[in-house]
Order: structure tokens, then sequence, then C-alpha cells
């Protein structure tokens, strides 16, 4: 848990530094920095085969089901080594199929009837594969939200749903967005199962999506995580999120995920410090590795491009 | 080969029980298609014989729906969602326009999204501004869809075939006054490929090529310039996405003449883009202005006399030849 954490946390960091201090990257990346417990607590509840609909800020959705370090950065890159050779970039380097990665849209709120349709699939087939959408808080105020999850629960299909409520939709407070005091309100009117659980406590995380995911894949009943959490930094990586209180930040990075889990397993004596920096150093390296990995290689050809518009056959 | 006569509508159900019998991956998905039977009665029966698992009643979900069956292809599935009126489709647009047709391309090629979706437009009905609308020409701007006006019963049949086993997002867009229209269907099993424009007539002084509805208005059109010792060449595009121009090329390299007979507005629409493409590719062999026969930048009127003035037709058509046959 804690090397998969340090891997996300790695990957934006230096991701972060690519774009505004080495001035490699271009273009829109949205970072999950501080919310790195709610990817892997949920995809370590999820099996392999188990399916993702995520969205633009997907690094850690994608890092944590498994996809290589390397191919994400190569994506960021937009070279053709990347997971989706280049053409999807930063919003949509949580498509990875091969990991069940399956899709990342860069349209809020648009994810949810896909993943309805996904649950809707693995449950005709009754291949016991279940589905796990994530949004932000800004998703819920948009009407494919209220379909899809209307659709979810009315079919009982296979779905969690984690919404990532990171307190802010671009630079809008949630309060100031969402009229109903908690999101999860809004899932429980539609008969849906719901749990709000502390989104920067990764094993809380890990909890409350093994007991909807047995659920799901059990009794085909969806659920309804919200996680509470926060964007350490702006909503994109050129935004500075000086919008918010300086209090409040300060408050939420003593919160920071990684520190408290860090701090919690060492107080435990579940960890020692060398097996910490231990998993620093690697997954520093692989970062590295990453990085070396992108810049080896080649934008896609125009030509080859050209062919990626439609699927053969019929 | 085994001729029998039935309906545009009949068609459409034939197709698509024929091919949820080939391969039981293909559901049905849309408002009122199940225990209704359909608004315009495409898919009576099916769910008898389908059951509920196959032909799924949905709620008034037009983003959900389109969304859903993005889900379910890319699950393995073989969705054919149905969109009521194409007026409705602005709803779903993001699904369609923005999901669908670019998946395939931003992820690199890792996914497909073999869906269908079939919806229709009344124009001719008397349904007002809001149920009549004909914008197959937005698509136009959605590379990674494809885009099919099947305007006879045989065709109807055999392209909805086709559209069902392509591996791509379709938009299959019927023709709501022609649902009851009859034509020769064959009995025996036929497909049609998607991306071949059919010449329905042969004929030497000018190109009329007719979409959806205004393929037949074409031919009557044609039976009467005959009349006057005009020969009128009739093509369909048949698909919009992909566009055969290479038919119309051809056609239009002989004839020196092009009219362009569709029922959307006029401004933008797919006369344009047709007379466009000729432009670029034949402007040498033309020897009149190229006209577009399509419906006036208003809104479309319920007033049912207004609405007959309002909608392009055969005789429109013939003056437009005059036009340009002096």
């Amino acid at each position: 848990m804690l090397q998969k954490m340090l891997l996300i946390r790695k990957f934006e960091e230096e991701v972060e530094e690519l774009f505004l201090v080495k001035g490699m990257l271009i273009g829109p990346s949205h970072l999950c920095l501080g919310q790195e417990a709610i990817s892997v607590g949920a995809m370590m509840a999820l099996e392999p085969s188990d399916l993702t609909v995520t969205t633009y800020r997907g690094h850690g959705h994608a890092l944590a089901k498994g996809a290589p370090a390397k191919l994400c950065m190569a994506e960021l890159f937009g070279k053709s080594t990347g997971n989706c050779k280049g053409l999807g970039g930063s919003m949509h380097v949580a498509i990875y199929p091969k990991t069940g990665s399956l899709y990342a849209t860069a349209i809020v709120g648009s994810g949810i009837p896909i993943a309805a349709g996904v649950g809707l699939g693995e449950k005709q087939k009754k291949s016991k594969n279940i589905v796990a959408t994530f949004f932000g808080d800004g998703a819920v105020n948009t009407g494919a939200f209220h379909e899809g999850v209307n659709l979810i629960a009315l079919w009982k299909l296979p779905v969690l749903l984690f919404c990532e409520n990171n307190q802010y939709a671009m630079s809008t407070p949630f309060r100031r967005a969402v009229s109903s005091p908690s999101i999860a309100e809004r899932a429980r009117a539609y008969g849906m199962q719901t749990i709000i659980v502390n989104g920067n406590d990764v094993v809380a995380v890990f909890v409350a999506a093994k007991v909807a995911a047995e659920r799901a894949r059990n009794e085909s009943e969806p659920t309804f995580l919200e996680c509470i959490t926060y964007k350490m930094k702006g909503h994109g990586v050129y935004d500075k999120g000086d919008y918010r209180p300086k209090e409040e930040v300060a408050e939420w990075l003593e919160r920071d995920p990684i520190l408290t889990f860090k701090k919690r397993l060492l107080e435990n004596r579940l960890i020692t410090q060398a097996e910490i920096d231990e998993a620093e150093g690697a997954t520093q390296r692989e970062v590295e590795e990453a990085v070396a990995f992108a810049m080896q290689g080649s934008p896609l050809s125009f030509d080859e491009m050209k062919t990626y518009v439609y699927a053969e056959g019929g | 080969m085994r001729l029998r006569e039935i309906t545009y509508s009949e068609a459409l159900r034939e197709a698509l029980r024929e091919e949820m019998l080939r391969d039981p991956n293909v559901i049905l998905l849309g408002e009122e298609i199940g225990v209704f039977q359909g608004v315009y009665r495409v898919t009576r029966g099916l769910l008898e014989e389908f059951g509920p698992d196959r032909v799924r009643d949905t709620p008034i979900s037009e983003a959900a729906i389109a969304g859903a069956a993005i889900g379910l292809a890319m699950a393995g599935l073989k969705p054919v969602a149905e969109i009521m009126y194409m007026d409705f489709l602005p709803i779903c647009m993001d699904q369609l326009a923005t999901q669908a047709a670019k998946m395939r391309f931003m992820s690199g090629g890792q996914l497909k999204v073999p869906m269908v979706l079939r919806t229709q437009y009344s124009l001719g009905r008397q349904h007002g501004s809001q149920h009549s609308q004909f914008t197959p020409s937005w698509f136009l701007q959605v590379p990674g869809l494809k885009v099919v006006l099947p305007s006879t019963p045989h065709d109807a049949k055999g392209l909805l075939k086709s559209a069902i086993r392509d591996q791509n997002p379709v938009l299959f867009v019927e023709c709501g006054v022609l649902y009851k229209s009859k034509g020769p269907v064959p009995g025996e099993e036929y497909v049609i490929p998607l991306g071949q424009a059919d010449v329905k007539r042969k004929g030497e002084d000018v190109t009329i090529v007719g979409v959806s509805r205004l393929v037949g208005e074409s031919l009557i059109a044609a039976k009467k310039l005959e009349e006057n010792g005009i020969s009128a060449e009739v093509i369909d595009i048949r698909t919009l996405q992909p566009l055969d121009l290479e038919t119309i090329v051809e056609s239009v390299k002989r004839t020196s003449r092009l009219i362009v007979a569709s029922d959307d507005v006029k401004t933008g629409g797919i006369g344009s883009e047709i007379s466009a493409a000729v432009l670029e590719a034949a402007f040498d062999y033309l020897d009149a202005p190229i006209i577009r026969v399509a419906c006036p930048d208003t809104p479309i009127p319920f007033s049912p006399a207004l609405e007959q003035m309002y909608m392009p037709n055969a005789d429109k058509i013939v003056q437009a030849v005059d036009q340009i046959i002096g």
C-alpha cells in the first residue's frame, strides 16, 4: 500500500517539476497529490480483472490499477511508446485495458453512464467482474451523473461509485456548488447504499471498498462511496490554488495521506524507517527510469495516427 | 432471388431480429422499445422473442442510454440503442460525439466501440420545431463516427445489418415518413456495405444526389424531367460518413451538372459539404452552378400548410434542374 502511494506521489511530483521547472511537459494535467489513498485503497480492494472508468485526474488510478509508470510517463510526453501511443495524453492516461483501466474521460460526469453500461455488460455476461468509477465533487451537478446513478441503482449493477470529494470543483468550493449537505445523500435518494469515508486514510478506503466490492460481486448491488479528501495542489498543474484560505491548506497538509500512514505504520511497529527509506528509493528510481524511457521514445508518425480513427472490420 | 414487398419499418425489424439470432451479443436498449414495442413499432415482438435482457426498456435518459451503449460495447456486447427522435440527440451528444467517436483514437487503438445508435427524423409529420429536425451534417465534424441514412426498405435492412456488424460507433438515421413505405426486399440474407453510394437511376444530363427521403423525391423528379427530354442520374449517398465521393464525382464528370437534395437546413448542411467536395475534385467538369435543394434557414413550422411549403420535394428539384439547364 505504502509503496503504491509513494509511486503515485513521486510520479506526480516529477510531473509537476517537468511542467513547471524543467519545462519539458505541456498541456493540461491534473494532479491527484493528496488523493493517493483513494486510488490505492480502492484498487487494492478490486481483483485484477475488475474494470475502472475514471477521469482526467487519473495518474493515480492508472498506476494503482497496475499500468506501468514508464508507459504512463511516455504518454504524458506524447510519445508512441505511451500506453495510448501519445494520442491521449495526461487526461486519458488511465486507459490501459490490460490491467483493467478501461476508460478515462476528460468531460466531467460523463463516465458514470459509461460505467453503468460496462456494469450491465459484465452482469449480462455473468463474468463476476465489477466496475469502479471515479469522479470528483464537480461531477455530481451534471445531468450525466444523475442519469447514470439512476440506471446503476435501478438495474442493480455491480458498480462502485467513488466520489473523490476534494472540496473544490476547479476553484469553486463544494459548499458553493452542491445544495445537499453531503453527496452521499444524493445517491441515497436513488436507493443506493452509501458510505462516507475519510479519503485520506488508505486503510479506511480499502475496508469500505472491500465491503462494497463483495456486495457488488456477490449480490450485484452498487455502492456509493463519498471519499472526503483535499487537492494538495490546484485544479491543474498551472493552478496555484491560491483562492483557498492558507489555514485550510495548512490544516489539510497535516492530514497528508502518506505522512499520516507512515506515522501510523511506524507507531504500530508495522514498518521500520529503513523499510520506508527503501520504498522511497525504489519508487524514486522507478520514476526516474520512467522519465528516461519516455525521453527515448518518438512521436507516432502522422500516417499511423490516422489509422486509429476507425476500427477495421464489420 | 425471392422478392417480397415489405415496409421500411418491417425491413428494419427483420434486420434487428436476424442479427439478434445470428449473434447473442446483440442487445437492444431504448425508451419504449420493449413492452410498448417501439413508438414506430420497429421493435414489435422482439421483447417476446428475446426477453428483457436483450430488449431493455430504459427511462427517459438519453445521455445514459448512449453512455450505457458505449459501456456495453466496451464490455464486449453489441448494443443497438434507440433515441426516439433525432431532436433528442443533442442530449446525448457528449456521449456520441466526444466519447464514443474518439475512444479508439485517443486510446491509441486499445479500445473499440461497436455500437449502433438508431434514431429517426419526422419532418413531414406535423411534429413541429422540436420533433422534426434532420441534422446529420452536425456529425460531419465528428471523425470516428459513421452516419447511415437509408432511403428504401431494401437499403434499410442491408445497411442496418452492416451497421450492427461494424466495429465502430454508427449513427443510423431512419426517416419517419418512410416507415410505412413499401419496397422489394429479398427473402435471402444480404448486407449492404457502409460507404457505398447507390446509383438509383442512370442518366446523362444532370446528377441529382439525394439523401434519405429525398431519394424518392429525386426519382419522381427524374421521371418528370424525362418527359421534358432531360435525362437525370439519381445517386443515393446511403452513408454520409464515410461518404462515397468517388461515385458522385464520376457521375458529375459525365453529366457536368449537380443538384444535392436533402431535408436539412440549407446553410452548412449536407449539400454544402458535397458541393465543396465536388468543386475540389471536379471543378473543370462543371458546366453550371451546383444547386442545393434543402430547407430554408428557419425552425420547422407546425402548420401543415407551412410545413409543406418548407419541405423540399420533387417539384423543387425539377425547378432547380430547370434553373441550370436552360
